[in-house]
């Protein structure tokens, strides 16, 4: 233990506060305290080791106990208050001044260490928190490592199979280059060829010909009857320059009439586009002016908007004109009216189509308007009709009535009768089914009925039992009775009940009248009288009181019972009352 | 609608006079020649070999018919019965004979396209042109000028003749890697040349030989199918292999618009009406062999076009990309005659016929049959369409609606082919061995 001591110059913050006090605990003799003198114990002793202290200091051994704690407090660094007086004995002043120095330094120590302690603990957590974190970390370090290492190998395959593909491309690329260099080729061969053949062949065919010209071929020929004359009429001219000239001209005059034609057709389609060009810039015009001006009949701006118009249609007599001048002259001046025409026609439309949305509500109203009267046409319209229809049945009552025909008649008394017939039968047939309805429900209804009274029943019963209990209860006698009254409860039950009936029938026919008499009983078990003022009530004080004590008892227990009769009775009014609810 | 009835023919040889007179059929060694309001027999001619061409000239007063496997080319005339004239190609063979518009002169192609050998018969003289491109030659409307494609030095040339004297008006080479087709416009002043299917090119050029204008759509693909002049010559359509018509105006040259045959119907403007079949019900009591054989319509299914709601979706068939000449693309037009409709033919839509209507430029109406459509002719002087699709019955559109009508003969009568009078009065059927005239009355339209 004492290595413990030898470096512990200063208290260690790595010991803990356990071994601390197990050191404390160690018991250490004075002598031996002496024999290690040149030791500094710095050691702050908590207050548990005040058996070491007494152990410390004996009676012997005082002076030299002064004089270690003497060099002990001046290697502290404490006053240097020397603890030996000049008597020899501890003065206490200077004691005491020590021991609280001692115990300022030992509890600032004390801090310290808590602080310290504490510190530790953080550094100690913290450290343990960061190893977690470096573990984390270099887990996920190794993880990413791996992905690297699984990426890396990923794109060597890629690259690996660009390369490939790459190759395949340019061997693919080296296979269309020298098909397409085969073709080429080839054709260039065919083409040569064919034509080589081609020209073979015409040799072939200049050869046959000269062959057939040179063979005189006599199957060649024609043979016919006589000559035919020309279709025209005409002889047949021989062939000179100047047919040849007449042939030219012939073509040409030909293709002439043919541009001629073209042309007259084409100018026939420009003048009618251009007839159709200033319809449209005349409708244009009046669709456009005379709209503006009927929507916005504003005086002020009329005036304006008729010399929009004017000024429109100078511009279309302008067009007009120029229409008829050449094209190139005119085209600008054209395209630019036109434009200016489509401009105004796409506001106008636009206007227009904001004013449409205006007038929608207005439609609405309009609409209602004409559904009210249309509803009013129909209600009209639905009177007459009753009104015809009334005068159909009337008249048919009265054709019915008039005296006509008696055959008629009987047929149609008959058709009548025949007719209320089935309406009656009809009707009975009804009646029946609603009856046996009726029946059924009544039916069901007394069942009903039955099973209420029973469940009345049942609940007076509970409910006279419940109330006799609480009755009891509140009697003041009630454990004196109980005995008694538990015993013959049954009997007593049954005689009393004829008498309550008695006495509670006729209430029932005045009942009016006698409600504020039985007010009272109603409120007795309310109020919970007191013994006295019930036995009042029910009469149940005896007058002869005076009589002899012997006698009372046996009275009491006869008026117990009457009152115990009494009592039920009471209730069973107070319930009589409250069950027809 | 009246029928007459059922004559032989063989060849698909019936022609009616351009006059509208006569009507001659060839069968066999024979050529009947009839009265067309009557249809007695006029005349009667004999040959040595099957014919295999006949043609009226353009006066109506002769009769050309080929026959090609000998070489041999005979023409009879109208008005002196035993007038006849022979021509021999002798053994360089005969591919091609035909009438100049004179009716004077006629011009047979030998084979392998070595020479065109024009005869007169007005002066028994003969003369070549070397070097003709196979069968492509075409003659301005009023007959007075032939364009004639020609091949020398492997280059694609012109020659434009006159042909009153056969003069060479005009000789040049035209823009195009393989030429196709030539076709004058019906005022006789343009003629428009297009190359072959390998690129889309078509060239105009005016009757001096000037290039006017050269209208590509599109390249790399498969080019021009068809082309037709409207009879005003104002547009040009031209059909092509990407299943789209496209219009050309005659003043600039460009392209108006063009027609899509999409295989979805969405033009809400469009009618698309729909041939249904329905098949008479006949109860079990009626199939006595004498109802069979005495009526023959118990066969013959009903049919009539019902207005399909849009969106209407058109069957396609998928053509075979291995093959040459896919059916794919727009392989028949035909404008009406006034101009006002556009009839148009998509390969790969064999079962549809397309109107447009090329005043409002769009779609007017669809329609489909039951089966492919084999050939569609207008009326020459009303806006009306008469189709056929190979089975026994005729069916006419116009502007106000479709009917279709079943051929009333005896046996079953397939219409292979048909064409107009050229009074637009009556209609001529031809199935593989017989022909049928239908007379289509005005009202009948109502």
């Amino acid at each position: 233990m004492g290595d413990w001591w030898t470096p512990a110059m200063m208290p260690d913050p790595s010991l803990d506060n356990k071994e601390l006090s197990s050191i404390s605990g160690i018991s250490m003799s004075p002598s031996r305290q002496n024999s290690h003198h040149s030791l500094h114990s710095t050691m702050v002793l908590p207050k548990t080791s005040y058996s070491v202290i007494s152990a410390f200091c004996t009676e012997e051994n005082i002076s030299q106990c002064i004089a270690y704690i003497n060099q002990e407090v001046c290697s502290l660094g404490l006053t240097g208050v020397s603890l030996e007086s000049e008597s020899g004995g501890l003065s206490a002043v200077l004691v005491l001044n020590l021991l609280y120095e001692v115990l300022q330094l030992q509890r600032r120590a004390q801090r310290a260490l808590h602080e310290l302690e504490t510190q530790q603990l953080k550094n100690s957590s913290d450290l343990e928190h960061l190893q977690h974190s470096n573990c984390r970390l270099k887990d996920q370090l190794e993880h990413t490592r791996r992905e690297n290492s699984g990426l890396h190998e990923g794109e060597r395959q890629l690259q690996l199979k660009i390369k490939t593909l790459q190759n395949c491309l340019k061997s693919e690329k080296e296979e269309v280059q020298k098909l397409q260099s085969i073709i080429s080729s080839r054709a260039t061969q065919y083409n040569h060829d064919s034509k080589r053949k081609e020209r073979e062949c015409t040799k072939l065919k200049e050869r046959l010909n000269q062959l057939l010209m040179d063979k005189r071929d006599k199957k060649l020929s024609i043979e016919m009857s006589n000559y035919v004359g020309r279709s025209d009429g005409k002889r047949g001219l021989w062939k000179t320059s100047k047919m040849e000239a007449r042939h030219e001209g012939e073509m040409y005059r030909a293709l002439l009439s043919d541009y001629e034609t073209r042309q007259r057709s084409l100018v026939l389609e420009n003048s009618e586009l251009k007839k159709v060009l200033q319809h449209m810039k005349k409708d244009m015009i009046a669709i456009l002016s005379p709209k503006n001006v009927c929507v916005q009949p504003e005086p002020a701006d009329d005036s304006l908007e008729q010399a929009v118009s004017e000024g429109e249609e100078e511009a279309g007599d302008r067009s007009r004109e120029s229409l008829e001048q050449s094209c190139e002259q005119a085209r600008e001046q054209l395209t630019n009216s036109i434009r200016l025409q489509w401009r105004k026609l796409k506001s106008h439309m636009e206007r227009l189509d904001s004013q449409v949305s205006l007038e929608r509500e207005g439609d609405e109203v309009m609409s209602r308007k004409e559904h009210e009267d249309e509803m009013q046409r129909m209600r009209l319209e639905l009177q007459q009709c009753k009104e015809f229809i009334h005068m159909q049945q009337q008249l048919l009552q009265q054709q019915l009535s008039s005296p006509c025909d008696e055959e008629t008649a009987a047929l149609l008394n008959d058709c009548y009768t025949l007719e209320e017939k089935e309406r009656l039968k009809e009707e009975w047939r009804l009646f029946s089914e609603q009856k046996r309805n009726f029946e059924r429900e009544r039916k069901n209804f007394t069942e009903a009925a039955i099973r209420l009274g029973h469940e009345r029943k049942a609940f007076e019963e509970d409910r006279a039992v419940w109330l006799k209990t609480q009755f009891l209860n509140m009697t003041p006698f009630v454990d004196r009775k109980r005995p008694a009254l538990s015993e013959p409860h049954g009997a007593l039950a049954v005689s009393t009940e004829p008498e309550a009936k008695l006495q509670s029938t006729p209430p029932l026919v005045t009942k009016s009248q006698s409600y504020s008499v039985f007010s009272t009983p109603k409120a007795a078990p309310v109020k919970m009288p007191s013994t006295a003022d019930l036995y009042r009530t029910l009469h149940l004080i005896p007058e002869s009181r005076g009589h002899g004590k012997c006698a009372s008892g046996k009275m009491l227990t006869k008026s117990r019972l009457r009152n115990c009769s009494t009592d039920c009775s009471v209730i069973s009014l107070v319930r009589d009352e409250s069950s027809p609810v | 609608m009246n029928f007459s009835e059922v004559f032989k023919q063989s060849n698909q040889l019936c022609k009616v006079s351009p006059d509208g007179k006569y009507l001659a059929t060839c069968v066999q060694y024979r050529l009947v020649v009839r009265d067309f309001n009557s249809l007695q027999i006029v005349h009667l001619y004999t040959f040595l070999d099957p014919v295999m061409h006949m043609e009226w000239s353009s006066d109506s007063l002769f009769i050309l018919c080929a026959m090609y496997k000998r070489g041999l080319v005979q023409v009879w005339s109208l008005e002196q019965p035993d007038w006849h004239c022979k021509i021999d190609e002798g053994s360089i063979g005969l591919v091609s004979s035909r009438w100049s518009p004179d009716g004077r002169h006629i011009l047979n192609t030998t084979e392998f396209s070595l020479r065109v050998t024009v005869w007169s018969l007005c002066t028994k003289s003969v003369s070549y042109i070397k070097y003709p491109k196979a069968c492509q030659k075409d003659f301005t409307a009023d007959g007075r000028y032939m364009a004639l494609a020609e091949r020398r030095e492997c280059k694609d040339y012109i020659s434009v003749f006159v042909c009153d004297d056969w003069h060479l008006l005009r000789h040049f080479e035209s823009e195009t890697q393989d030429l196709a087709g030539l076709e004058w416009s019906p005022n006789s002043c343009v003629l428009a040349v297009w190359d072959s299917c390998l690129e889309y090119k078509i060239l105009l050029y005016s009757l001096d030989g000037r290039l006017l204008s050269s209208y590509s759509a599109y390249e790399w693909s498969l080019g021009i199918k068809s082309v037709a002049w409207s009879p005003s010559s104002q547009f040009l359509a031209i059909g092509s292999y990407d299943e789209k018509v496209r219009i050309l105006n005659h003043i600039t040259w460009k392209k108006i618009t063009q027609f899509e045959h999409p295989a979805t119907i969405i033009n809400a403007k469009a009618v698309v009406f729909k041939e249904v079949e329905k098949r008479p019900v006949v109860g079990s009591e009626d199939l006595s062999i004498h109802q069979l054989t005495v009526d023959n319509s118990l066969f013959s299914t009903q049919s009539k076009y019902e207005i399909t709601q849009l969106p209407a979706q058109v069957p396609v068939i998928k053509p075979d990309p291995d093959r040459a000449n896919p059916k794919i693309g727009i392989s028949a037009l035909a404008f009406s005659a006034g101009n006002h409709y556009l009839a148009t033919k998509n390969d790969n839509m064999p079962q549809n016929l397309w109107v447009w209507d090329m005043q409002r430029l769009s779609l007017l109406a669809v329609l489909e049959q039951t089966a492919p459509v084999r050939c569609f002719v207008w009326d020459p002087h009303r806006p009306r369409l008469a189709l056929c699709t190979g089975n026994t019955k005729v069916y006419l559109w116009s502007p106000v609606g479709c009917v279709s009508v079943n051929v009333p003969v005896e046996g079953s009568f397939q219409v292979q082919s048909l064409f107009w009078h050229c009074s637009g009065s009556s209609l001529v059927l031809l199935s593989k061995e017989h022909i049928c005239l239908c007379y289509v009355d005005a009202e009948e339209e109502k």
